[in-house]
């Protein structure tokens, strides 16, 4: 037996460069049954109803981090937003915040990923070792202090969050202070002290005011709200050792 | 982005717990006072002991306990989310159980003071 559907409004904040020179609200009702997804109603409407609704996606199971958006002007992952907790609606999409938009739901990511560049997000091994040295050994210990910052999926949903990040594009941001903990925190990894002159600086961690929303609209449970406040200290304990006999500039 | 913490309950909360640290300030002047006026003499320190016990040194007083109050428990609120992680046995320590200590540390030291003050008191 098909399940019942019931109808749903969807209002998407559009945005169509060259065709509209200002961003405008355009809704569509839609029948929808309980395990779609608000990415589901956008395919829908997509395939079905407008074809040039634009957005970004791919895995729809929060793994690629493709989908982020505003929903009920809350950051969220359209793929783990389901309608049925939206009803009855309407349910206002938008492009994600404190983002420039490109088109419709499609944010331009640059900055995001210039940042990301800067910290050196790989390891960078602390001597050069020979394939037939075999692999890098680390404790389940060592493994658990960093793990929960690599689960970090890139989707930018923290940013959305951060009112910080909103009023000053500059600051390096949460997602990226995740991933250089992510590193820093590696044992096999030796480029700490390059990303600390990047958490240290004018715009790196200070200029988080502790606000805390971004560990909460995580998909991932990353806790980013940790990773800066764990290298505000970092950076603190950086600056005082400089008094250490043998450590001063 | 102006007026940008009204958009979600969350900032809301972040605004009012930001609004307490004031108060904090104050009351930290507040007892800097009595110490600088211990420094300078007995009569100047009974002066601010006297200036403690006006009525709207009570009620200012009565507004910072309550203050304070919503100040601690939002503190302890973010804790977790200060500090590394903690790990007791072997097994890391939920962070709804760092704020939970924090707060009745801070509720026991509250009633430990006012014990010892209520006795010493003349």
């Amino acid at each position: 037996m098909p399940e019942p559907s019931r109808p749903i409004t969807i209002e998407v904040l559009r945005y169509q460069p060259g065709s509209a020179p200002e961003p405008y609200l355009q809704s569509w009702t839609i029948a929808f049954t309980d395990d779609m997804s608000v990415l589901q109603a956008l395919q829908h409407i997509k395939d079905h109803l407008d074809g040039t609704l634009t957005f970004r996606w791919s895995c729809r199971m929060a793994i690629c981090g493709s989908c982020g958006m505003m929903i009920g002007g809350r950051p969220k992952l359209g793929c783990q937003t389901f309608l049925r907790d939206l009803y009855p609606g309407p349910v206002r999409v938008e492009a994600m915040s404190h983002f420039p938009i490109e088109r419709d739901l499609v944010v331009d990511s640059g900055d995001f990923m210039a940042k990301l560049q800067r910290i050196e997000p790989w390891i960078v091994p602390r001597e050069p070792r020979a394939l037939a040295q075999g692999e890098y050994l680390q404790t389940p210990a060592q493994l658990e202090r960093y793990e929960h910052f690599s689960h970090c999926i890139n989707c930018m949903l923290c940013y959305a969050a951060c009112p910080q990040y909103g009023l000053d594009p500059t600051f390096l941001g949460p997602g990226i202070s995740a991933l250089l903990t992510r590193y820093n925190f590696d044992s096999r990894d030796a480029a700490t002290a390059r990303r600390m002159e990047v958490a240290s600086s004018e715009e790196g961690v200070w200029s988080c005011t502790a606000v805390g929303y971004c560990s909460v609209v995580c998909p991932k449970q990353v806790d980013p709200a940790n990773a800066v406040n764990l290298n505000k200290t970092a950076s603190a304990v950086d600056w005082f050792a400089r008094f250490l006999p043998g450590r001063g500039k | 982005m102006q007026g940008w913490w009204w958009r979600d309950p969350y900032f809301m909360r972040f605004m009012r717990r930001e609004a307490t640290a004031p108060f904090v300030a104050a009351y930290a002047a507040i007892l800097l006072a009595g110490l600088a006026s211990l420094a300078l003499g007995e009569s100047e320190y009974n002066e601010w002991l006297e200036a403690l016990k006006s009525p709207l040194s009570i009620a200012f007083h009565c507004l910072l306990v309550a203050i304070f109050a919503y100040h601690t428990v939002t503190w302890f609120a973010i804790m977790p989310k200060t500090m590394p992680p903690v790990y007791l046995g072997g097994k890391r320590v939920a962070g709804a159980l760092i704020t939970g200590a924090g707060i009745a540390a801070a509720a026991l030291s509250s009633i430990l003071i006012w014990i010892l003050v209520s006795r010493g008191a003349p």
